[in-house]
């Protein structure tokens, strides 16, 4: 067996698990009745959290290959996306079911008024048309538009991040790491390369001084 | 042959077998969580505080809701009480850092008689009574608490408030080392509360000192705590150090922060929205998840007896 064939056959079950891992522990702590005493919220911000996080792990890939040259890892970043949108899912489920039972007014409400759940549904329904064209189908298809489409991703990020920042009541701490490391994978995606060659030319185009001679 | 006896065991020194048994079913609890735990995703471990001693010849009261009560379980680990944590489990894993004993609330301001007042003096001097009160945070969830205290009318009046004072101010303990939560700069130590001299004469007002019978919990705001049932939660202070009476309205900790959510008089009022969530509703502690949200009243149901206070005020503006 190649190496390639080992990854493919073990490390993908193994990715595919580690991200159903969560998943599992909140099912456990549910039938188990450790959700303490406001399972409701417990449930929201758990599948709140991993979706962020798991948004964060795939946004992580590209910079990833770059630095470490490993084109592998872009293998995962379908599953990585597509098990961000699970949570997502499950966080959305959790809010029309379990906090607003189904109330199309009181959301209607929530999602015009409540700045924080308005970015946070459009995180959610940006999500959608990246989920549905994730197949090898939609990316033949697609062609050239699919890359432009799923850059929505990085907007998805920015709402994401706001959503949990405007949320909290005082403590900042925690929607502030997650903007940091979001803040990291979006600048490593900036081409600072290319922008400085750029911006070296323009300076060399218009000299104040005589240019040297080379 | 000289046998030492050995010292004896302070009755507060030996754990109530409530906590034991509580011990035990975290130890079980823990052993299932080890894998998950390893990997980083099992939550905090519980550590439970000693909730202290029974209270004697607790009175009961009318002013009590015949409401069934929340569980001591839901209300000593489900806390807002930043300066043990920001998480709702905070208060209750930090709550062995707060040290109740020994606890003096200095007493001062526009009055004839300013001074100290310790906790069993507190104790000693006032008729503790059983107050079952509604508590509605305003993060929308409410409670059903069975606190024990007496009226904060009956201890300012030992201070002889002037006619200067048309207001009182509460502050918190500011000590790091017993809150760890105020290590970190979250809010503006110390908290800061106050009250309409009216509001704080109230009958309804009260300085609690314990729950379930017993002497109140760190967590709970021990060892002496406000609780204005028709305000929301975060207007009664806990761990009370100093009372203040003042001519001019005292600052208020979350009204200084965020005057546009969180307003002086935080009396519970459906109509007026937190501007980022929906006062109409709140759910019930204990309800279960699957449970609908019940609707909230004015004053937090408490209108009959206080709603004269405000009569003539915009509470839309006050809010």
């Amino acid at each position: 067996m190649t190496r390639v064939e080992m990854r493919v056959r073990y490390v993908k079950p193994l990715v595919f698990m580690l991200c159903l891992m969560p998943f599992g522990l909140l099912i456990a702590r549910g039938a188990s009745g450790a959700l303490g005493p406001n399972p409701v919220e417990a449930i929201t911000h758990f599948t709140g959290d991993w979706t962020l996080r798991l948004l964060l792990a795939t946004l992580a890939v590209t910079p990833l290959r770059r630095l470490t040259g490993h084109v592998w890892l872009v293998r995962y970043r379908r599953m990585l996306g597509l098990f961000t949108f699970f949570y997502a899912v499950l966080h959305f489920t959790t809010y029309l079911w379990l906090d607003r039972f189904f109330d199309l007014g009181a959301i209607a409400e929530d999602v015009l008024k409540r700045p924080y759940i308005t970015v946070g549904f459009a995180a959610f329904v940006l999500m959608v048309p990246l989920a549905i064209t994730s197949t090898q189908g939609w990316v033949r298809r697609l062609g050239r538009r699919w890359k432009t489409l799923h850059r929505a991703v990085y907007a998805i990020g920015v709402l994401g991040v706001l959503h949990y920042l405007w949320l909290v009541k005082a403590d900042l701490l925690e929607p502030a790491i997650y903007g940091v490391i979001l803040a990291v994978l979006l600048g490593l995606r900036v081409p600072w390369g290319d922008l400085s060659r750029r911006l070296a030319a323009r300076r060399r185009r218009r000299p104040r001084v005589a240019p040297e001679r080379r | 042959m000289l046998i030492k006896k050995p010292a004896d065991i302070l009755p507060s020194e030996i754990t109530p077998e409530q906590v034991w048994q509580r011990r035990r079913e975290f130890l079980k609890a823990s052993a299932s969580g080890i894998g998950l735990a390893a990997l980083g995703l099992a939550g905090t471990a519980p550590s439970r505080v000693l909730a202290g001693d029974a209270i004697p010849n607790i009175q009961p009261s009318p002013l009590s809701t015949n409401e069934p009560p929340t569980s001591l379980d839901d209300i000593t680990s489900y806390n807002n009480f930043y300066e043990l944590g920001t998480d709702k489990g905070d208060p209750k894993a930090n709550a062995r850092f707060l040290k109740p004993r020994p606890w003096t609330v200095t007493v001062d301001g526009e009055c004839a008689a300013p001074g100290e007042i310790g906790i069993e003096d507190i104790l000693a001097s006032f008729t503790q009574e059983e107050r079952i009160y509604r508590l509605r945070c305003v993060e929308a969830w409410a409670m059903v608490v069975p606190w024990v205290g007496f009226p904060l009318g009956d201890l300012l009046k030992r201070f002889e408030p002037t006619s200067k004072a048309k207001y009182v101010a509460f502050e918190t303990l500011y000590d790091p080392e017993q809150m760890p939560g105020q290590k970190r700069r979250v809010l503006d130590w110390p908290y800061r509360e106050g009250l309409r001299m009216d509001e704080a004469m109230h009958p309804l007002t009260i300085l609690s000192t314990g729950l379930y019978g017993e002497l109140l919990p760190n967590q709970n705001g021990a060892p002496l705590r406000l609780v204005v049932p028709w305000k929301y939660g975060f207007k009664s202070i806990k761990s009370i150090v100093r009372i203040s009476f003042t001519e001019k309205e005292p600052p208020a900790t979350w009204n200084r922060m965020q005057a546009n959510e969180y307003g002086f008089y935080a009396n519970v009022n459906p109509a007026v929205d937190h501007p980022r969530w929906s006062q109409k509703t709140h759910r019930m502690i204990g309800d279960g998840w699957l449970a609908k949200k019940r609707e909230t009243l004015p004053f937090n149901g408490y209108g009959d007896q206080v709603a004269g206070l405000y009569a003539g005020m915009d509470l839309k503006r006050f809010f």
